[in-house]
């Protein structure tokens, strides 16, 4: 058997079989199970990664057959670039997670059982890495609920508080509701093959069927929807911040950074490879989708103050973004130009990139604060620069990134999504001639409502006075997380600036999945005048080089600091100036409901906001009130809007059901005499 | 030595973005002190803050963190970068590839977020009112910003400054209804978005009206000087960009040494009317109210969007 990126990545499979098969052989020996179970999973993702990459670069499908499934239809396997590129993904964060997870779960050890934590996380990344393998309806649905199910024993895990069982049981719903929505979806395009028996849910026969306009618009409906409900698109995006939070840290950025991945590639799949009709509305629809879950997702996140749930809303924020090149995507490809259908895509499989690393980054800072503070409030903490050195420059490398400012990935692949939006030629259809400046504006303005998110976030968090009641209990550098959490952190960050500084690679190796989905190739002209430029389309048409900013900024800093310190001028270390007050205490400083009150302001007719200050005064000097007590509720309207009607209604329609329910046998002997006869009628 | 050429006038550019911006910034204040009748200190008089705050100790709050210290290097670092990029007496610069104007909006942004960190630092309540705000203004007028931009370069098909003027100086004059939108809002968002009057007054210290003031607050010394040096180079590329973007001509498109001695008084002469007209507007208005600042940056947002919507719908 020749080594090829197929065998690596069953390989990798195995492995991780291989250690679920060893976690009852530890179940005694918590530490035992962390140090043998999270390494071996490492050694699984990194060999997936490897396969990953291989595929997408030597570019030639390996399909399997394996003889076990449904009689008629056994599992069929396929690794091609889109799939190696999405393994990719998923195997390096799960690579780096499963490294921080080392240090991450030793936290748990003496407080509970570790054991099934690591085996639902085995299976949780065993399910992705099967989801982008499969390759027929059948396989691909059961790799998703395996996806889905483990990751919901994962939100379960610290199963004693309620809202994380109302969070895992909102999120199987959810869940389920999407997965019945993709099966019908593979029903429909199934039937519309023209095969007989099981054999039309296969991809492959999908891929060579041509479907009537008709039935693929249902079809991409039902897996849009479907998949839509997995990434979190709005309105169904609810379960999100709920189960993100609740899960433990190590999960919640393998959840976000790479499970909502696996629905970005569904739809790509089905989408590009397997319908391959592009109508103009389809696009146009999928465009105004992403622009509001964009902008909404991001003011959604302004507005927490659990950092977790913050991240959450970010990643709903980040799926609106990847949609919008999707919907771009489609809109291209309807119109025949594959040049920028190609370049949306790269911005699409860019933006899904970099938002699995710094997002993980950013959970796994998330999961360090928790660790070390055991909050999860940002208006409790504060000040943790001078206590977590290692994990404040890491959390700060992962909010430049995220706030796309150069020289980190982040930047990248926004540039490039804004590049597409301003190459697009005056189209012929007056809908999108309004659309498309009005959606550069609106991604314009989520990029810059990011960067206030996190400048929120690590500013409350990470800045000023500690904010919380009681002392940290900590003297200085007290709190700095063990090293592989750090490892964990240090590498995706790498990764942050590695993506930044050299797109013009990286593009170039993942070029092929576009040129084979649209039939478009930028490489060609995106590292045309050197590694160091990215020049998508044309080098007179747009520039950028990441290198040279990135060692610009270091050289200059160098320099004015060595020309600023060739003559001698003291610090004075002096304590705060308190403006003559004397009595200037932590409460004083802006906490996070201040921060982002501006905003709050500006936009706050898309929330459903409670705010109520009362003043509680003395009868002795009622100028002088001793207590203000201020209370601010923030809800999602979407949950009155859509959650809230379907859920009652479905509980009053129950109650309704519930009156067959006499309790006496002889009425439920009636039904079953009014079935029969009700049967024997119809079914003749 | 030809080849060297476009080096030198790059060595060039970014002495003058050094040297020129304090200027610009003392011909600005010497016109509002005759404006408001006083008496001005002088062309030179921001040269001379700036060195003495060079030559003053620091005084640093106990829990400043490294960030509080290393902002101030990083934002006059990334401020002259952009200050290369921007084609201000040249179009042939060797840095002009190296970001578009995408990249330069970003730029600012790595500014200004480091700015409002560097705010919360220190555990103030200015700081953090600072922050607050100045990240609540910029969230309006970076868009606002870059759509103004785009509208240019859609007319022109490309996202370079350098090729952004080099078409405007080409292309014969037409006067585009997209661009006097653009134009509108891209004075509205500049005023923003280098802190002068009606957004910011960049000569108050009163404690409820003042932003970028705020955040900066604390800083002393060396660092104070650099923040505000780098202040002056942002108010002075703002402008440039505004030039190089609607008023090109004048910008020496070859690397002759006429021509580029002819586009430096072509910029000091732009500049100087600038200057005036920034002055007018200064001292014609009043600060607004902080909940005013929205609606004048939402105006800026919808100018330059329908300016963009005009040349997609008309042109």
């Amino acid at each position: 058997m020749t080594l090829s990126p197929f065998v690596l990545v069953s390989l990798s499979i195995l492995i991780i079989a291989f250690t679920i098969a060893l976690v009852p052989l530890f179940a005694r020996h918590q530490k035992m199970l962390i140090y043998v179970s999270f390494p071996l999973m490492s050694i699984a993702s990194a060999i997936a990664v490897v396969a990953g990459i291989w595929s997408v670069a030597i570019d030639t499908p390996e399909s399997v057959t394996l003889s076990i499934g449904l009689p008629d239809l056994p599992f069929h396997l396929r690794l091609d670039p889109l799939s190696g590129f999405f393994l990719t993904v998923i195997g390096l964060l799960s690579f780096f997670v499963s490294i921080y997870s080392t240090g991450y779960c030793k936290g748990y050890a003496g407080k509970r059982s570790v054991t099934h934590l690591v085996i639902f996380y085995s299976l949780f990344i065993a399910g992705m890495f099967l989801v982008v393998l499969s390759d027929d309806a059948f396989f691909f649905l059961i790799s998703w609920e395996l996806m889905a199910i483990a990751s919901y024993f994962l939100v379960m895990f610290e199963d004693e508080l309620i809202e994380n069982r109302r969070a895992a049981f909102l999120y199987l719903v959810v869940a389920h509701v999407g997965a019945i929505a993709i099966l019908l979806s593979f029903g429909v395009l199934a039937g519309a093959t023209g095969h007989e028996g099981f054999s039309g849910y296969t991809f492959d026969a999908m891929r060579q069927a041509e479907f009537p306009l008709k039935w693929a618009t249902v079809a991409f409906l039902l897996s849009f929807f479907g998949f839509s409900a997995k990434a979190g698109v709005i309105p169904l995006h609810v379960w999100l911040p709920e189960a993100h939070p609740a899960a433990p840290s190590n999960v919640s950025a393998l959840m976000s950074g790479v499970m909502l991945k696996t629905a970005i590639y569904g739809i790509i799949r089905v989408t590009f490879d397997l319908i391959r009709v592009f109508p103009l509305w389809w696009g146009a629809m999928v465009l105004i989708l992403g622009l509001i879950t964009a902008i909404m997702g991001i003011l959604y996140a302004i507005m927490q103050n659990d950092i977790k749930r913050m991240l959450a809303y970010s990643s709903v924020e980040n799926i609106g973004v990847i949609l919008i090149g999707i919907g771009l995507a489609i809109i291209f490809t309807s119109f025949h130009i594959p040049v920028l259908a190609a370049l949306s895509l790269t911005a699409v499989f860019y933006h899904s990139i970099n938002h699995a690393m710094f997002k993980g980054l950013l959970f796994m800072g998330a999961g360090a604060l928790l660790h070390a503070t055991h909050k999860k409030n940002m208006d409790e903490m504060g000040g943790l620069i001078h206590y977590m050195p290692w994990t404040s420059t890491l959390f700060l490398i992962g909010s430049i990134s995220i706030s796309a400012l150069p020289p980190f990935n982040g930047f990248i692949s926004e540039w490039l999504l804004f590049q597409a939006f301003l190459l697009s030629p005056s189209l012929n259809s007056p809908l999108l001639n309004l659309l498309i400046p009005m959606g550069a504006a609106l991604l314009a303005l989520t990029a810059a409502l990011v960067a206030a998110c996190f400048v929120k976030a690590f500013g409350i968090t990470f800045l000023g006075h500690w904010r919380g009641h009681h002392h940290p209990p900590l003297q200085k550098m007290g709190l700095e997380v063990n090293w592989p959490m750090r490892i964990g952190m240090i590498l995706p960050a790498l990764m942050c600036l590695i993506l930044g500084i050299l797109p013009a690679m990286v593009i170039e190796w993942m070029d092929k999945i576009s040129d084979e989905l649209v039939g478009g190739k930028i490489a060609t002209t995106a590292g045309a005048f050197g590694w160091l430029w990215l020049t998508p389309v044309a080098h007179e048409r747009a520039s950028y080089s990441g290198a040279i900013v990135f060692l610009w900024i270091i050289v200059v800093v160098m320099l004015v600091y060595i020309l600023l310190h060739i003559r001698k001028t003291a610090i004075h270390r002096v304590p705060l100036w308190d403006c003559g007050f004397e009595k200037i205490t932590p409460r004083m400083q802006y906490n996070a409901a201040s921060f982002s009150m501006p905003i709050r302001r500006i936009f706050g007719f898309l929330f459903n906001i409670r705010e109520q200050v009362r003043l509680s005064t003395s009868t002795i000097s009622p100028s002088f009130p001793n207590r203000l007590y201020y209370r601010l509720r923030i809800r999602d309207r979407f949950w009155g809007w859509i959650y809230r009607p379907i859920s009652e209604s479905s509980y009053w329609i129950s109650r309704k059901f519930g009156r067959l329910q006499q309790g006496y046998i002889h009425v439920y002997l009636i039904y079953s005499f009014i079935t029969i006869i009700i049967l024997l009628i119809f079914a003749r | 030595m030809i080849e060297l050429y476009p080096f030198i006038i790059e060595a060039i550019q970014i002495v003058i973005v050094l040297l020129f911006a304090p200027l610009f910034v003392g011909w600005v204040r010497m016109l509002k002190c005759w404006f408001q009748g006083r008496t001005s200190a002088g062309l030179f008089q921001p040269y001379r803050g700036i060195l003495k705050l060079f030559h003053k100790d620091v005084i640093l709050a106990e829990n400043a963190s490294w960030l509080f210290r290393f902002t101030p290097y990083l934002v006059f670092g990334v401020t002259v970068l952009a200050g290369g990029i921007i084609p201000i007496i040249s179009l042939t610069l060797p840095f002009a590839t190296v970001a578009d104007v995408i990249a330069i909006v970003a730029l600012f942004a790595i500014v200004r977020f480091f700015t409002a960190l560097a705010g919360m630092d220190i555990g103030t309540a200015f700081g953090g009112m600072g922050s607050s705000r100045e990240m609540m203004i910029g969230s309006l007028a970076e868009p606002a910003m870059l759509m103004a931009i785009f509208t240019v370069s859609l007319i022109s098909q490309t996202t370079s400054l350098s090729n952004m003027a080099d078409v405007v100086i080409h292309k014969e004059f037409i006067l585009r209804p997209s661009m006097a939108f653009a134009l509108l809002a891209f004075v509205l968002i500049s005023l923003a978005e280098t802190g002068r009057i009606p957004v910011d007054n960049p000569a108050t210290h009163l404690e409820l009206t003042m932003i970028h003031e705020a955040m900066i607050l604390e800083y002393s010394g060396r660092h104070l000087a650099l923040i505000e040096w780098a202040g002056m180079i942002k108010l002075f590329l703002f402008t440039t960009i505004g030039i190089a973007s609607f008023f090109p001509w004048g910008i020496s498109t070859s690397v002759n040494l006429i021509n580029i001695s002819a586009g430096i008084i072509f910029l000091i002469l732009k500049m100087g009317f600038l200057g005036i007209g920034l002055i007018l507007i200064e001292t014609g208005l009043a600060k607004m109210r902080i909940f005013r600042v929205p609606e004048f940056l939402g105006s800026a947002f919808l100018l330059s969007t329908l300016g963009m919507l005009s040349y997609f719908i008309l042109e």
